[in-house]
């Protein structure tokens, strides 16, 4: 003990330890009051870390070379101790991520936790769900089976529409006039280096301005304002050891769900790993239906849902790209008295409700072949998920809300 | 009220493709990866049969001990120049299948996971005679298919009828000259190697359910562990 003490002490005089232990954990006051939608932000880092432990293992294996890299991952399934569930954990990794960043975004949006003081959390936050999106769909390639090809070529496809520079914006990003060799070549160095790099180092800004403004909570009130003599807030518990055994719990929960998936249903009926995609990639035969992967589909569904204009895709375009940024603007839309949903009124929570509505089913329209009937269900939830965002300062400025508690509420 | 029936929109939406499920009709493949010996025949069968055309190039011959065979049992059926390492390589090069077919016949290790074991137990018994055709044949599930009926010595030939159902046809096989196997000891055989295709589209799926169960009931008893400490720890908080 004595000796550890000693260690420690040399360290603290060398660097912030005792004193960055203190800020971030056992003197990191966090509102008792979290409930079950507290958990996500926590899983989203765990699911961080096994994504990249996984995928250095995938790495050691695999070959970003368009003639290797299909087989490169069956070599990876068959003959590599433990590749098989190495490669489960990091398919299905993928798809959980972003289970658990959706539910973190939801929680954010039912108790106010992009308002003030937390607008820039919640952009750092959105910019974190940006990068992460471009990581998965360039990870999406690297198997260079028939859905990565053509899920790859639709998506990069989208760029050249862009007026002007549409089509040389395109081949810079394909480093080809086609999704070639090049193209996995680049989008490999992007998903295993540039991409991992910006979002750990984003992520730690996330976490650093939480640590500054202190985490919301389902009530909405900030438990700054009532502090005893020492200055800690009355309903603050030290982050360390409350929530680490709580959020051990969550993590424990979310295993059983991901260890459940990939144990018994990595393919998940092809949400996770399309079937289509055990077919190598073949240029020259174009699969008679293309879907992103599910985690896209929302906005590939509000894309294909607004009708060329001018003979041009890029209003479409322009609709699935602000469709997917219109988080940022929240805490500037949003003009309600209160934060959280427990006291707005039935007009947030009739919005609210519609724009989940909107965004599951646009995004089941997504992995559907687009009919007429699809397109024109696709264009009514488009209007209604927009509508969340444009009407929302009034629809919160003139809703009832109840008022705020105090201090927070603890069973 | 609104929220309501927006709901129940979406959940006519989400039952819509059940409703209408695009494609040919498939008949569910009676899979069963405990069941080693059917394997073990679809496996001989894989080997000595459709290697003469396609390969399967990700699979490699030891593990055929997955399924219980014994080092003699896959050296007997090893050809000319393979080792029991050695990956499953068609007899026949792309370029001369290519040739004979105007395709190359695809690589089959993972086409029981692209195409489903449903569509391959169809396959092989939906072939059908079909004069327009260069090999004679056709096939239900796969129109203007490649690859010539390697099963008809087994199954018999089969024709393909349209019957007049309450005013909407059918298209219905009927056998026309019975092969060495009767439709039932057929269907047997068509089970075995889409059994054995199966396991070699992912052959741990031998090993990955069992595993599983551990895993889970180990979370479980965790589960439980780690819910009482963080009771325990909490007990303080009022």
């Amino acid at each position: 003990m004595k000796l550890l003490n000693n260690l420690i002490g040399w360290i603290d005089y060398r660097f912030p330890l005792v004193s960055t232990w203190k800020e971030h954990l056992s003197e990191y006051y966090a509102p008792k009051n979290f409930n079950f939608w507290y958990f996500f932000g926590s899983l989203a880092l765990l699911v961080l870390v096994i994504q990249i432990v996984s995928g250095i293992f995938l790495t050691m294996s695999y070959k970003p070379d368009a003639t290797l890299a299909f087989g490169s991952v069956e070599y990876i399934m068959r003959d590599v101790q433990w590749g098989w569930l190495i490669r489960y954990v990091h398919s299905t990794g993928a798809s959980m991520f972003f289970v658990v960043v959706y539910l973190h975004m939801f929680r954010g949006m039912m108790y106010g936790s992009y308002r003030k003081p937390r607008e820039l959390l919640w952009i750092i936050g959105m910019v974190i769900y940006l990068a992460l999106m471009a990581e998965a769909f360039m990870g999406y390639l690297l198997p260079w089976g028939q859905m990565s090809f053509w899920g790859a070529q639709v998506i990069v496809n989208l760029f050249s529409s862009v007026p002007v520079i549409g089509p040389d914006l395109s081949v810079l990003i394909r480093g080809d006039y086609v999704i070639s060799d090049a193209t996995l070549n680049r989008f490999f160095a992007f998903h295993v280096i540039a991409l991992p790099l910006i979002l750990v180092a984003v992520v730690f800004v996330h976490i650093v301005a939480l640590h500054k403004v202190g985490s919301n909570n389902p009530d909405g009130i900030e438990i700054k304002k009532h502090k005893d003599a020492n200055g800690i807030p009355l309903d603050g518990i030290p982050f360390h050891p409350y929530y680490t055994v709580k959020d051990i719990v969550g993590v424990v929960g979310f295993l059983i769900v991901f260890c459940a998936i990939i144990f018994f249903a990595p393919d998940l009926g092809g949400y996770f790993i399309e079937a289509n995609n055990f077919f190598p990639a073949n240029p020259m035969q174009t699969p008679p239906h293309i879907a992103p992967v599910w985690y896209f589909t929302p906005y590939y569904a509000i894309l294909r849902a607004v009708p060329p204009m001018f003979g041009s895709q890029f209003p479409g375009v322009v609709a699935m790209g602000i469709g997917a940024i219109a988080f940022v603007f929240l805490p500037w839309l949003d003009r309600g008295k209160v934060k959280s949903i427990r006291y707005r009124g039935s007009l947030y929570k009739g919005f609210l409700a519609l724009f989940v509505i909107s965004f599951i089913g646009l995004g089941y329209l997504g992995i559907l072949p687009a009919t007429p009937t699809y397109t024109l269900i696709a264009r009514v939830l488009s209007i209604v998920y927009f509508a969340f965002f444009i009407l929302m300062p009034w629809y919160t400025k003139i809703d009832k809300t109840k008022p705020e508690p105090d201090r927070v509420t603890f069973k | 009220m609104k929220a309501i029936r927006k709901l129940w929109m979406l959940v006519l939406l989400l039952a819509a493709p059940a409703m209408a499920q695009e494609g040919p009709v498939v008949d569910k493949a009676p899979v069963n990866l405990q069941d080693r010996v059917s394997m073990q025949r679809g496996a001989k069968m894989f080997v000595t049969t459709c290697l003469g055309c396609h390969s399967a190039a990700y699979m490699r011959y030891n593990r055929l001990k997955d399924i219980g065979m014994s080092d003699d049992e896959i050296k007997a059926l090893l050809p000319a120049g393979a080792k029991l390492g050695s990956t499953m390589q068609g007899a026949m090069d792309s370029t001369a299948g290519k040739a004979a077919f105007g395709v190359a016949p695809p690589d089959l290790s993972v086409t029981a996971r692209s195409r489903g074991a449903d569509w391959l137990y169809t396959y092989f018994r939906s072939f059908y005679k079909d004069p327009t055709r260069a090999t004679g044949v056709n096939n239900v599930v796969f129109p203007g298919v490649a690859m010539p009926n390697l099963f008809a010595s087994m199954q018999g030939e089969q024709e393909l009828r349209l019957e007049n159902h309450g005013g909407h046809e059918v298209k219905k096989l009927v056998l026309v000259s019975p092969g060495s196997q009767s439709p039932a000891e057929f269907d047997a055989t068509a089970a075995d190697l889409v059994n054995y295709m199966v396991f070699m589209g992912e052959p741990a799926k031998l090993v990955r359910y069992n595993i599983g169960y551990y895993v889970l009931g180990f979370l479980f008893l965790l589960l439980i562990l780690t819910f009482a400490l963080k009771k325990e720890y909490w007990k303080d908080i009022h």
